[in-house]
């Protein structure tokens, strides 16, 4: 009997959405054009490339040209990262950059990297139990001279949101550009630009039900941003590369299904997912949740749990049909424990056993039952393991 | 039914996968990550990024779900200290020996058990055969000669034994070459390799210079007479039967015949001198699960490679015997195994000892 699998990670990626694929479909082989071109093929390309823009930016609450079509939610990052810092350094000589402990690594390791090689400081905001950002303290790690400030929306392995517009506003009164990795968050969260307060913001479509390899930035119209991939002027001379049009159209289309189903979908997970944390947190011994118990992303649970093999009990819950992550995404198998969770205090005998569950709006509640009454067992079966 | 098959990305174990897959099986795939000395991690001979990438793609061809498991840490707390304790006590130590008992098949079997998996399998050459009548299940030489490795298995209990699985035990290795260009496994054909995985290819006397340089002290080489005749670089560089690179003129070849570890001296001697009828086993492991009562003969293999030799075996309780050859036997080396085979069956084995305990 072919086993029944039950997909639980939809923080890692999501499947394409049928309506999403058709709109792309015809850009494929029949408007195939290159957007840049000058004829009627490049100008149907164009057209919908642009209608695209126009989408995203309706839902983002900004101008068309504030979008910038890029490969991916860590392109974005990267460059947003490294275009603002770069730039702040050049026009107002700015070398101080401000992250998080709980940043994607698409954002920490960019920040590391303008640290040890391009001689930025780097520091980090305090964050709570919860890895959540305080405003008042974060205020106090302003300086004058920081050319960026970068804060994720919503936590990739432990959920927490973060207050996103208090910070934005901090940083407004300050003159600092702020960015915020929004990857995770914009298959759920409020995703308006203007009531966020950022001046970048990180997106990719494969979190919501939108194609692999297509992402967007934000650059709010007057921050500085030095190009990080040069070559043809696509999207306004900041990313330069043939567009990606059936892709880009995929995004727009798979964002304006995500903002018109918001509510509906996060009404639909959220009710599953606040059974599944109950019921994980009551029926094994020496469990947490982590991150913030309210303020998370209405789809994510996740856990640590004591003397746990976390990489073991994935494989065991994978041969046993369910798919789920754990916060240090590694497949060679070796133990280290996640840089998030560590940060967040807890010793290695929790962090190791780390267990993410997240859930999409193709999960039904028979699966949440069926994985509610197994993974108990799971743990159970793993604490036993030797060695 | 489930089974778990040790990967290494290896021709015999990704050929192992795919019989048993051909089989029937439901088959997943695991990967031991071992230790490797750190800066060496590209070169441990057998879980190499490498060599996981290889067994990755042959998990993906076989559409077979493949895991790492990662023991480094008890890897190098019980099969790397052996190694590195073995050599301090004056002996020459089989740390697979070591690795096969506790590691390959304790916490990977059990790791395969807990995933309800009925057997761990392996690409070991070496076939099993389940004794109707008194329901023991035997442990035999693999078809290829050349390739037996029954003497690694010798270790194995009654318990390990009625869960494991050799798929390749009853084919050459040609055979099993040709399984792999048949289906078309994705096999780089790595040449076998006698060498300790975590050695990484480098002389394990530069591994020991690493680890316990302040165990290699210079001390007297010296003849059966007590005649000192040079110096010696430090007792774990040499092996009982060595001749080379003992640095002595002689008009006749000499070995080194004897370690002797409280006096820092290395004995050594002409050829004839290197031959002993005799020797102590200890920690003796009985297929059966049972000690033979008495005396018994067979043939018996005192190195991996070496050839098996006629003996007489005397339990001596204790898990210890006593081994007495017909033929005196060169290289007899403590820390090696001595592996009892009737014809093509293993008996069971023990550690040579240097003396009787």
């Amino acid at each position: 009997m072919e086993l029944q699998r039950i997909y639980l990670d939809y923080a890692a990626t999501t499947p394409v959405d049928q309506r999403v694929l058709e709109t792309m479909l015809p850009y494929f082989s029949e408007h195939y054009g290159n957007p840049s071109s000058i004829h009627t093929f490049g100008q149907e390309a164009e057209s919908a490339m642009e209608n695209a823009r126009e989408t995203v930016a309706q839902i983002l609450n900004c101008q068309p040209k504030e979008i910038i079509f890029t490969s991916c939610g860590s392109e974005s990052d990267n460059l947003a990262l490294r275009g603002a810092a770069f730039a702040a350094r050049q026009t107002r000589n700015a070398n101080h950059l401000l992250i998080t402990p709980v940043e994607h690594h698409a954002v920490s390791r960019t920040a590391e990297q303008l640290a040890e090689r391009h001689g930025f400081v780097l520091e980090y905001i305090p964050v709570d139990q919860y890895g959540q950002v305080q405003p008042d303290e974060f205020r106090r790690c302003l300086r004058d001279d920081t050319a960026l400030v970068s804060v994720i929306y919503a936590n990739n392995e432990i959920g927490t949101i973060n207050p996103i517009a208090s910070i934005g506003e901090i940083c407004r009164d300050r003159g600092i550009p702020f960015h915020t990795d929004g990857v995770q968050a914009a298959a759920y969260l409020p995703i308006d630009v203007n009531q966020l307060n950022v001046d970048l913001m990180a997106i990719g479509a494969h979190k919501f039900y939108g194609p692999k390899g297509i992402g967007a930035l934000y650059v709010r119209d007057g921050t500085p941003l030095i190009p990080t991939q040069t070559g043809g002027g696509q999207e306004y001379g900041i990313r330069a590369g043939t567009s990606n049009t059936p892709y880009i159209v995929g995004l727009a289309e798979a964002l304006r299904l995500a903002n018109e189903d918001r509510q509906q979908r996060t009404s639909h997970v959220q009710p599953l997912r606040d059974l599944l944390i109950e019921h994980t947190l009551a029926q094994i011994p020496d469990s947490q949740l982590t991150g913030h118990p309210q303020q998370r992303m209405p789809n994510h649970a996740s856990f640590v749990f004591k003397g746990v093999d976390g990489n073991a009990l994935l494989m065991m819950l994978d041969v046993e049909g369910f798919a789920c992550s754990s916060g240090s995404a590694c497949k060679t198998g070796s133990p280290e424990p996640s840089d998030v969770l560590t940060s967040l205090g807890y010793s290695n005998e929790w962090a190791l056993g780390s267990l993410r569950v997240t859930l999409g709006i193709q999960t039904k509640p028979e699966e949440i039952d069926t994985f509610n009454r197994h993974l108990p067992g799971a743990v159970q079966r793993i604490r036993q393991l030797i060695g | 039914m489930r089974v778990v098959v040790a990967m290494s990305g290896g021709v015999d174990s990704s050929v192992a996968a795919a019989l048993l897959k051909e089989q029937g099986y439901e088959v997943i795939g695991m990967m031991l990550r071992l230790w490797s000395e750190p800066g060496k991690e590209g070169s441990n001979r057998c879980c190499t990024p490498d060599a996981m990438e290889m067994a990755k793609r042959v998990a993906g061809r076989l559409k077979i779900p493949f895991y790492a498991i990662d023991v480094r840490e008890v890897f190098y707390d019980t099969v790397v200290k052996y190694f590195i304790d073995g050599y301090t006590q004056g002996i020459t130590p089989n740390p697979c020996l070591v690795c096969n008992r506790t590691i390959r098949f304790h916490i990977l079997l059990e790791r395969a058990l807990a995933f309800g998996a009925e057997y761990l399998a392996t690409g070991h050459y070496a076939r099993l055969r389940r004794d109707d009548l008194s329901g023991i299940v035997q442990l035999l030489r693999g078809i290829d000669t050349h390739k037996d490795q029954s003497y690694v298995l010798h270790v194995l209990n009654q318990q390990q034994l009625s869960r494991v699985l050799f798929p390749v035990g009853t084919l050459t290795k040609s055979e099993v070459r040709e399984v792999a260009r048949r289906i078309n496994l994705p096999i780089s054909d790595r040449p076998d390799s006698q060498d300790l995985c975590f050695l990484a290819g480098d002389d394990y006397r530069n591994f020991l210079e690493r680890h316990i340089p302040q165990n290699l002290e210079v001390g007297n080489i010296v003849n059966l007479d007590g005649v000192s005749l040079g110096t010696h670089r430090g007792l774990a560089y040499y092996t009982i039967g060595q001749r080379k690179g003992l640095g002595i003129t002689s008009k006749y070849p000499i070995y080194v015949l004897k370690k002797e570890l409280e006096s820092n001296t290395l004995v050594v001697g002409e050829e004839g001198y290197l031959g002993q009828r005799q020797l102590y086993t200890v920690n003796n492991n009985w297929i059966s699960g049972k000690q033979p009562e008495g005396s018994f003969r067979v043939q018996v293999k005192i190195r991996y490679k070496a050839r098996e030799a006629w003996a007489t075996v005397r339990p001596l309780g204790d898990y210890q015997t006593e081994v007495i050859f017909d033929e005196p036997q060169r290289d007899i080396t403590p820390g090696q195994a001595a592996v009892y085979y009737d014809d093509e069956m293993v008996l069971g084995g023990g550690i040579i000892a240097i003396d009787k305990e």
